[in-house]
């Protein structure tokens, strides 16, 4: 499973993206299991909401932090969330 | 508590919930213990919320539902909804006995986010026998319902020697009733599976068998379903780790409130497990005895005292040390280095003479009469 620059990122709906209080983290959540995230791949997922293609993120993300070239990283970040069932895309 | 107090330990992550010790089903490698028909009582639905509530508050986010069947519980649905308010990912754990479509819809509007069915084997006439409950076509009913209804689905199989010849049928079951997640559980020989281990444990060759075709499968469905192969410890070298380390990360509480640090730390003695009726979980948590126990290494003998690799098992599981060397703080005998380790030779030894055997004793299901006789049994001697 590839990346398909085209199509509109939709968080995966038999996973859950979440803020843990005790933890200081944004986590994911999953059957029997749950992965730590960092700030910027939580940034991230918290884009990947049905409504933008994998350019409009980060697009959003270079004008919401100021800054440019983050394409290869949230690009490589996005086909890593695809082949782990975080994301889909249809 | 007992003057301990453990600042250092990590905070628990997953509560294990075991609503009910009743089942309607029967397997004979469950893992509730043996004497769980002495353990009748249940604590209340108040009793539970305060529990998921404490619990949550040090840092559980994984909670599973089980028993037992948890569906026995009628309060499920409120315990559901309580969990979810306070942010939990629930998980019910269920034999799938008695799941209606109704209380599937119930339960993902309480919050429910996933349902672990297990299934005993690929045809109904083996699931019937093990599950000693005509229960096979009903549990395919439930898994096409579980996915209609948009959970996410874990297909749990407990393998071993009277199923594991179906491993390509099963996980041809699981692809076609659309399991997200396939848990290949080789049997743990505790509770009720170490009184059946003659009977239920495979040889090295059927092992080896079944795990190349669960391997090949794995590539095959590789975007679709994830397979989760639980490795059978018995014939390896080293140890599973115990847990993520005892006391670090699992929490279970049983049916009447005791509080074990390991779902089958019933059956070690003299930890004096504490129920929470007395104590507030981060007393349990932080002070017992019991959840203190085998924090760190200190408690450690040789060989695991100077072992270079303790930090990597734990010593094995405490659990298997006691069944099979009388001390729990033995290292498990699985491992090679341990002084024991020819009862693990003597017990593989001991399954293929059985298996080899014209009449092999029948095996010996999880039910009240059976449990009530084991306790008079033990009682008497
Ligand atoms: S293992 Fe079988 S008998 Fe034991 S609780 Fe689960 S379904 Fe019931
Ligand atoms: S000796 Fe103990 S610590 Fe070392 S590998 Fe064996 S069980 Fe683990």
């Amino acid at each position: 499973m590839t990346l398909n620059p085209d199509l509109i990122v939709r968080f995966s709906a038999i996973h859950r993206l979440q803020w843990e209080e005790a933890q200081q983290k944004d986590v994911i959540l999953y059957p029997e299991g749950m992965v730590e995230l960092n700030q910027s791949s939580a940034e991230i997922l918290k884009l990947c909401d049905g409504s933008r293609k994998p350019e409009i993120i980060v697009a959003d993300l270079e004008q919401k932090f100021s800054t440019s070239g983050l394409q290869k990283d949230i690009f490589n970040f996005l086909e890593i969330a695809l082949k782990n069932g975080w994301i889909e895309q249809h | 508590m007992a003057g301990l107090n453990n600042t250092k330990a990590t905070p628990p992550r997953w509560l294990l919930a075991e609503l009910s010790y009743k089942c309607p089903l029967q397997c004979p490698y469950c893992s509730n213990p043996l004497d769980y028909a002495k353990h009748n009582s249940e604590i209340s639905t108040a009793d539970w919320k305060r529990v998921l509530s404490q619990a949550r508050k040090m840092g559980a986010v994984q909670l599973g539902f089980s028993g037992g069947e948890p569906l026995t519980r009628q309060d499920l649905p409120e315990l559901v909804c309580h969990a979810r308010q306070l942010g939990y990912y629930s998980n019910l754990i269920t034999s799938g006995y008695g799941l209606s479509e109704d209380k599937i819809i119930q339960l993902k509007e309480a919050g429910l986010d996933h349902i672990q069915l297990s299934i005993q084997a690929s045809s109904q006439e083996l699931n019937d026998y093990i599950a000693a409950t005509e229960s096979y076509e009903n549990k395919k009913i439930v898994a096409r319902l579980i996915k209609k209804h948009g959970y996410p689905m874990v297909l749990c199989v407990v393998i071993h020697r009277k199923n594991i010849h179906q491993m390509e049928q099963i996980l041809g079951m699981a692809e076609e009733l659309g399991a997200d997640y396939v848990e290949l559980a080789n049997t743990q020989y505790y509770g009720w599976a170490h009184k059946n281990r003659d009977l239920l444990m495979p040889t090295k060759e059927q092992y080896e068998k079944a795990e190349a075709i669960a391997q090949a499968y794995k590539e095959k469905v590789a975007d679709k379903m994830k397979i989760y192969y639980v490795i059978p410890d018995f014939h390896e070298d080293r140890p599973k780790p115990c847990m993520n380390g005892w006391g670090t990360t699992f929490l279970t509480i049983a049916p009447d409130g005791v509080a074990l640090p390991c779902h089958s730390a019933r059956e070690l003695p003299a930890l004096d497990c504490p129920n929470v009726n007395d104590f507030s979980i981060e007393q349990i948590w932080n002070e017992s005895k019991a959840f203190n126990f085998f924090r760190g290494d200190d408690w450690m003998k040789e060989p695991c005292r100077s072992c270079d690799e303790k930090d990597k098992d734990f010593g094995g599981c405490h659990c298997q040390a006691y069944l099979l060397t009388g001390d729990m703080r033995n290292a498990d005998p699985v491992c090679s280095k341990s002084p024991d380790h020819h009862v693990i030779e003597a017990a593989i030894t001991s399954a293929q003479v059985s298996a080899l055997s014209a009449d092999e004793k029948p095996l010996l299901f999880r039910n009240s009469k059976n449990s009530r006789k084991y306790i008079e049994n033990n009682e008497l001697q």
